[in-house]
């Protein structure tokens, strides 16, 4: 162990917050978008439109089944025009938003289906509009699953940054890639991993905790 | 009040069309209660949902008060929909609100102001009686309990016509009858029509006055209660009341054999 290795971290661990940080958010904006959509315009959803939904779904699915370092080399041109630069966490930012929103929008897709259709015909059946429907009965009733789906993919993108970070996009993933892998610091390859999981953890744990209030409130238990 | 004339449903499936309902003609008077019975599978609920549209009839028309339903754009319909109250088999309340916030969810919908839905709100929960469980989640009540909130929910919005699609088959006996109860008191005080299906002939018995007997996808049978049990005419109908009679002849023989010792 040196003594550059706690600055090494603290401006790793920095680079890989601001990653996250930015990526989730972006990623969960388009993903809440993909998602909602993908559940209202589907066959018997209520605003059908079964063309538009297969063009979304068809699209997730071959953002997905790229690997993401590839993603991450198609979009680089995309991040140079967005914030002109393709290196550093800032470019980053940009394929990692792109590549982790399909997923985002697949988690959402899923939490929402559990809502039964029963609750949705009974806001139909008492005049509720798409829209109202979608933010006062689909959203809040899938909650709880909505949470804990956004917690797998924010750990998820937080794997995406370390990856990222093997093609210049900085953060912990690089650190652990340029000193530990290319220069032998074995010091600061433990010390990489080790922040990464604890990093991990305590996303889980938020996570958790937000899902475990929330139906504490409603059914009284867990 | 309601009129339905010709009205025509099929199911599409892999294997081709099915016939669910087939020209069902059908007047109901205002302050009625009208019940619709049948066997599973004769189209009940499908029937009762085609009246607010959660099902589109592929033809036929319905009218509700002087709106034809049939003819209504997306927009109207919503709006005709706020005056039509509906019940379900599973209540259908929101987890995710509260006893209040699930009753309050239809007058916000038809936006009305928040004043008037904090006095409206308690008002109905009074007569449901249910207004000590007001903040309380739909999870920590009874089945009874969450049917009056349905109850509630449905008549808020002081509707025209109250839908009830198989609202006590969920719940026991006597929670039944208490709903049933409720129902008849509630179509007294406001002369609200009601229309509701279920396969419990107690329902039937208890609180319609008319009625009608699906048997696959056709009206087989109309008219009062009493003719229902007195006079049954269709072959659901007469099975349906033999299962009455077949309990009473049991309990009339058992009861014989237990003087004669």
């Amino acid at each position: 162990m040196r003594d550059d290795l706690i600055e090494l971290l603290w401006e790793g661990l920095l680079e890989t917050l601001y990653m996250v940080f930015w990526s989730s958010l972006f990623a969960l904006a388009i993903g809440i978008v993909l998602g909602v959509t993908l559940v209202v315009t589907e066959k018997g959803g209520i605003l059908e439109a079964p063309k538009l939904n297969r063009v979304i779904g068809t699209v997730i699915n071959g953002v997905r089944s790229l690997p993401l370092i590839i993603l991450i080399v198609l979009l680089l041109p995309l991040s140079r025009l967005i914030v002109g630069t393709s290196l550093g966490p800032t470019a980053a930012i940009v394929s990692l938003s792109i590549g982790a929103a399909p997923l985002l929008g697949r988690i959402i897709e899923t939490s929402l289906k559990e809502v039964s259709a029963g609750k949705i015909e009974a806001a139909k059946s008492v005049g509720a509009a798409p829209f109202t429907i979608i933010f006062r009965v689909l959203i809040p009733e899938a909650l709880p699953a909505i949470v804990r789906g956004i917690t797998i993919g924010i750990i998820g993108i937080t794997e995406f940054t370390a990856v990222a970070g093997a093609i210049g996009a900085g953060g912990l993933g690089s650190l652990a890639i340029r000193f530990g892998y290319q220069r032998f610091r074995e010091d600061v390859l433990i010390a990489t991993v080790i922040v990464i999981i604890l990093l991990v953890q305590l996303i889980q744990w938020t996570g958790d905790s937000i899902a475990k209030s929330i139906n504490k409130k409603r059914y009284k238990f867990e | 009040m309601v009129g339905i004339h010709h009205l025509h449903k099929t199911y599409k499936t892999a294997k081709g069309t099915i016939p669910v309902l087939q020209d069902i003609n059908l007047q109901i008077e205002k302050g009625d209660i009208f019940g619709i019975i049948g066997f599973s599978g004769a189209g009940k609920s499908t029937l009762i949902r085609c009246l607010n549209r959660l099902e589109e009839p592929d033809s036929g028309k319905i009218v509700i008060g002087d709106r034809e339903v049939t003819n209504l754009s997306e927009k109207e319909l919503r709006l005709a929909r706020q005056k039509i109250g509906m019940i379900f088999q599973q209540f259908n309340l929101l987890d995710a609100k509260t006893v209040f916030q699930n009753v309050a969810f239809p007058l916000e919908v038809a936006g009305r102001p928040k004043r008037y839905i904090q006095q409206r709100v308690a008002e109905i929960l009074d007569l449901v009686q249910l207004a000590d469980k007001a903040n309380v989640y739909p999870f920590q009540l009874s089945g009874g309990q969450k049917q009056r909130v349905g109850i509630a929910r449905a008549l808020v919005n002081e509707p025209d016509l109250l839908l009830s699609d198989e609202a006590t088959s969920a719940l026991d006996p006597q929670t039944t009858y208490s709903i049933l109860e409720l129902l008849k008191e509630i179509n007294r005080q406001l002369n609200l029509t009601i229309v509701l299906i279920t396969h419990e002939l107690d329902v039937l018995q208890h609180v319609c006055n008319n009625m009608a007997v699906l048997e696959k996808g056709r009206i087989v049978e109309t008219g009062t209660v009493e003719k229902f049990f007195l006079r049954p005419q269709s072959d659901t109908a007469k099975r349906f009341v033999s299962i009455i009679d077949h309990y009473r002849d049991r309990r009339s023989v058992m009861e014989g054999v237990g003087a004669g010792i």
